[in-house]
């Protein structure tokens, strides 16, 4: 193959090399071109319209028709029009084959690799460079693709929970007439997905990042016919593009400081940027501003709950799983950056803080059932930048990891009780809105299978032993607390806070948020399968468990959720019980963040075993409360219909509004956009500027400009030859004087 | 004798144009272009006497040239005399923009 | 570099430079064709006597045979055929403001010249001193023209033939008249 002959020559000494690792370009390859497949079948299917006669005047009838009834499928309210009839895309066969399966091949590739790497045991990354993308002077940047424990973790989840989430989108999505496009625009995401974890350099990765964007992008308005869904997709999009200006500003500033943009040879000369020096902190700042856009962040995280307009799977792959935890990816990458910077660790870990506790209190009183989940995801991600704030990248990295699968399981748990409630509501021709708990309840009588495996999900992420979320999150918060004496986050000051204090700080919160994350996913559930049916007698009948396809990936997923933990066992559990191999995934990880870890970690003092217990305890008691608080003060019974519904007062109402955050930005910066785009830009700058001035004044101009050069022909020999000999004069004169 | 020639010939070319300047029948100042050419070749000649031979072969060329030129410009001349009963410049502005 | 020049080599260089300045800024002030275009002959004669003088025979007779006999023929045949020399066409020269301007753009034109020329001239092209004079022994006044001509500059040589030809027809077609063209 082309591409491999083009091996460097410097990667032929890693024990990798000759192994099946030489195939990792396959892996984005393959995704590649499930999106090519699918998007042509997509292109395909709308020309020449489908075999079914009914369905291909409904394509040429009007797309928007098309889309409404795609709308109604996601639940955004059934608008009892029939147009749910829409027969499978005609291609959709093809396209299910397709879809997932080029995922499936991927995973089980990079399942070889992981073998590969496992027995190979390779210190430094294993580097296949392909081209040389940018050889521009002293810049230069090759196409490649680094191989190593960080980035094969990526790998895993990404191709493993997105083999997964395909699967489920084959029920989910079967009847959309936009079938292919959906699943060529999950495949893209995929492929720009594992170009950014695989990219040996930070342009690579940001060709991925850039890419994942668009994919966002473009399935958060994967029904854009509906204006809100659109606005949605442009928000993120928007968004984001804040966030990319940081993370193309540090990389700028590291390219002009040290000259080289590729992970090894900005780790070797990192030191030379000065640890702890101003320098520094401004790359890590700009480039954690890049992570607080893609990974929703205070203050870029509120284009996350908009995004739940897309697809569920979408929400559960791109906007919970994978894409929005590429931050905390980015952060563990640059650790030999970010672990020379106390003031930008801590900035992380105070930014992930906040935002763990401020989304959890909105995931309170958020009753799309979506939007909780966005908030948790928001609150989540906030915890894993505690994790790789404080340094401790291990914990940060096996929080991202088992919150993919338990927020998958949860997002797709979802889509499985929204595709149950927009079918019933459907088949009544309802208006009610199917992703509104309050329409629900008692949905546990209708989805057993769902039920039970949103509880395990739930009980994960609330941190109840020994499910992984309370694995990777006790590993965070223990880590704040054994790195708040004597390490180098400890001694720094932050804002005139001293680090220490500002880590306890940070450990309270993370307990608080813990706390709320307990009871939000217990009132959501609590709403959702148990109490009466709040969906009425009629739809009841309608309401039933989705097919084995979407079942099955649940139950997939609901296994990883219980044993993910056992990836990296904290030695304090298995010292009081012997449940196996202790922290496996910091021994995989070693090579990669090891350096930065001790480097942070550096003088911490040993918390006794003792304190660790007691933290333990004290969280997962914690978490117990939450639960229980929720169970008790929660009442189903009592809970009003979506239409029945008072609007909230005083503390809850401002919560219920998210902070009047989105008014807030309306108000201050989108508002006066608007207001100087009218009156100055448009009628000053456009009107008159551009179009008087340079557009119609040009025109004037070259007006002008003929009507005197026409005035110089006078036809008059003689003066054409006076013309002539003054010119001739004066460029003589120019020789002369030279 | 090269200074004088150059001078010569600077003098001569100089009142060539300024005949083609001050001049409005069209004969004439084409008797001026000719003396310009003129002035050109005794640079030639000039030059030729340390730079070898090819100049006076340059000369030949340019007479060969004039001759060609002489004889299209005076064809046109006789065609807009025969248009316009005038060689006069200032009559003649066809090219008039 | 340049011999040394006799007296008399001097003075009639001088005199024939002096005619043919003399000539042409007579040439140049009359109204009448027929006047002008014979002291223009009168300028070609005396640059023909330079030439000769110069060491360029050839050229010399070529002066006198194209110039001041082939070309300014025609002109003057073209000056009698329109008839012109009429008292009403002598009414030619422009106005003294505009005399004064060529004036002063001829000054100022014959100064640059002036400056230019003062270049060095490029010393590694100059022939030896006596290479003229041994051409001329070899090959007499018209061979020492030919043999570069019809060796080194043949192309251009049938070039200018072509070029004639198209003068030639050229002067053919416009000078048979429009009535003559559509016939």
């Amino acid at each position: 193959m082309l591409l491999q002959t083009a091996v460097s020559a410097a990667s032929q000494a890693h024990p990798l090399s000759g192994t099946i690792a030489e195939w990792v370009w396959l892996l984005p390859i393959l995704p590649l071109a499930g999106f090519v497949i699918n998007g042509l079948l997509s292109l395909a299917g709308a020309h020449f319209g489908p075999t079914d006669p009914t369905a291909a005047e409904h394509e040429h009838h009007s797309e928007g028709a098309a889309d409404a009834s795609a709308i109604s499928h996601a639940g955004h309210g059934a608008d009892g029009d029939d147009q749910h009839a829409v027969k499978r895309h005609r291609w959709a066969g093809v396209v299910s084959v397709v879809g997932p399966g080029v995922l499936i091949l991927s995973f089980l590739l990079a399942l070889g690799i992981w073998q590969a790497m496992a027995s190979a045991q390779p210190a430094a990354p294993f580097i296949q460079r392909y081209f040389s993308w940018m050889p521009v002077g002293d810049l230069h940047i090759d196409a490649a693709f680094q191989l190593d424990q960080l980035s094969m973790l990526m790998i895993l989840v990404i191709t493993g929970v997105g083999a997964l989430i395909h699967v489920f989108s084959v029920g989910y999505m079967r009847d959309d007439p936009g079938y292919p496009r959906y699943f060529s625009y999950l495949n893209l995401f995929v492929f720009f997905m594992l170009v950014l974890v695989l990219g040996a350099n930070y342009p690579v990765l940001f060709v991925g990042w850039e890419g994942v964007g668009l994919c966002s992008y473009l399935l958060i308005g994967f029904w854009f016919n509906d204006k809100a869904n659109a606005d949605a997709g442009k928000k993120a999009f928007i968004v984001n593009r804040i966030g990319d200006f940081g993370l193309l500003v540090a990389m700028f500033m590291l390219f002009a400081n040290i000259g080289v943009l590729d992970f090894i040879g900005v780790s070797a000369k990192a030191l030379d940027l000065g640890a702890g020096s101003a320098l520094v902190t401004t790359i890590c700042l700009f480039m954690f501003l890049g992570c607080t856009g893609k990974s929703a962040q205070i203050p870029l995280y509120i284009w996350l709950p908009d995004a739940m307009a897309g697809p569920t799977p979408v929400s559960a792959l791109i906007h919970a799983a994978t894409m929005v935890t590429a931050g905390v990816y980015l952060i563990a990458r640059s650790s030999f950056l970010f672990s020379l910077s106390p003031v930008a660790s801590l900035t992380v870990a105070v930014v992930g803080a906040v935002t763990a506790i401020f989304a959890a209190t909105i995931g309170l009183k958020q009753w799309d059932i979506k939007k909780v989940l966005a908030y948790s995801t928001i609150s989540q991600l906030g915890y894993m930048f505690v994790g790789v704030g404080v340094g401790a990248y291990v914990s940060g990295m096996f929080h991202l990891v088992t919150h993919a699968f338990f927020k998958a399981l949860l997002f797709l748990g979802s889509g499985s009780v929204i595709h149950a409630m927009h079918a019933a509501y459907h088949r009544t021709h309802s208006n009610e809105d199917a992703q509104d708990m309050r329409n629900m309840g008692g949905l546990r009588r209708y989805l057993p299978v769902t039920c039970v495996l949103m509880w395990i999900a739930t009980l994960a992420i609330s941190g109840i032993p020994p499910l992984s979320g309370f694995m990777s999150k006790d590993e965070i918060l223990g880590s704040v607390f054994a790195r708040a004496q004597g390490s180098t986050l400890a001694s720094a000051t932050w804002l005139g806070i001293p680090g220490s204090t500002l880590l306890y700080i940070i450990y309270a919160i993370g307990l608080a948020a813990a706390f709320l994350t307990a009871v939000y996913m217990t009132r959501m559930m609590l709403y959702t399968f148990h109490g009466p049916a709040r969906t009425g007698t009629e739809e009841e009948e309608a309401l039933h468990e989705a097919p084995w396809i979407m079942t099955g990936p649940l139950v997939v997923l609901g296994i990883l959720t219980v044993f993910g933990g056992w990836l990296n066992l904290p030695e304090v559990i298995t010292g009081i019980i012997p449940l196996g191999p202790r922290e496996l995934l910091a021994h995989w990880l070693d090579p990669v963040v090891g350096d930065a870890t001790t480097r942070i970690a550096a003088g911490a003092a040993q918390v006794p075993a003792s304190t660790e217990q007691a933290l333990i305890g004290a969280a997962v008691v914690i978490a117990v409360a939450g639960i229980v608080f929720a169970m008790t003060r929660l009442k189903p019974d009592r809970l009003p219909r979506k239409r029945d519904a008072v609007p909230e007062h005083g503390f809850e109402g401002v919560v219920a509004h998210k902070y009047y955050v989105d008014e807030g930005i309306e108000r201050t910066i989108v508002e006066p956009t608007y207001a100087v785009s009218r009156s100055f830009l448009w009628r000053v700058i456009d009107n008159g500027l551009i179009d008087g001035f340079f557009v119609n004044g040009s025109a004037a101009l070259a007006r002008g400009l003929g009507w005197v050069g026409s005035r110089l022909q006078t036809g008059n020999v003689g003066i054409y030859a006076w013309v002539l000999v003054v010119g001739v004069l004066v460029m003589l004169g120019a020789f002369t004087l030279r | 004798m090269l200074a004088e020639s150059l001078a010569l010939t600077a003098a001569l070319f100089v009142i060539g144009v300024i005949g083609v300047l001050i001049h409005r029948n069209a004969i004439i100042i084409f008797m001026c272009v000719e003396l310009m050419l003129t002035a050109v070749n005794l640079t030639f000649v000039a030059f030729s006497r340390f730079y070898g031979t090819a100049g006076q072969v340059f000369v030949v060329f340019v007479m060969t040239v004039s001759a060609a030129e002489a004889a299209v410009g005076l064809a046109i001349i006789i065609a807009i005399f025969r248009h316009r009963q005038t060689i006069d410049l200032k009559d003649i502005n066809l090219l008039k923009g | 570099m340049e011999p040394h020049y006799s007296l008399i080599y001097v003075f009639h260089f001088y005199l024939f430079g002096v005619i043919a300045l003399a000539s042409a800024l007579t040439f140049v002030t009359r109204k009448s064709p027929v006047t002008a275009a014979l002291w223009l002959v009168n300028t070609m004669f005396s640059l023909a006597a330079l030439y000769v003088m110069l060491d360029a025979q050839f050229v010399g007779v070529m002066q006198v045979l194209v110039y001041a006999g082939a070309i300014m023929v025609v002109f003057l045949f073209v000056v009698m055929l329109l008839n012109l020399g009429h008292p009403s066409e002598l009414a030619d020269a422009r106005g003294t403001g505009w005399k004064l301007a060529a004036g002063l753009i001829g000054l100022g034109l014959l100064s640059e010249i002036m400056v230019i020329a003062r270049t060095k001239l490029p010393q590694q092209l100059i022939v030896p001193r006596d290479f003229n004079e041994q051409q001329f022994q070899k090959l007499n006044a018209v061979g020492m023209i030919a043999e570069p001509l019809f060796k080194d500059y043949l192309l251009a040589f049938e070039l200018t033939s072509v070029l004639l030809l198209v003068a030639i027809t050229g002067a053919v077609v416009l000078g048979r008249g429009r009535a003559a063209g559509a016939r």
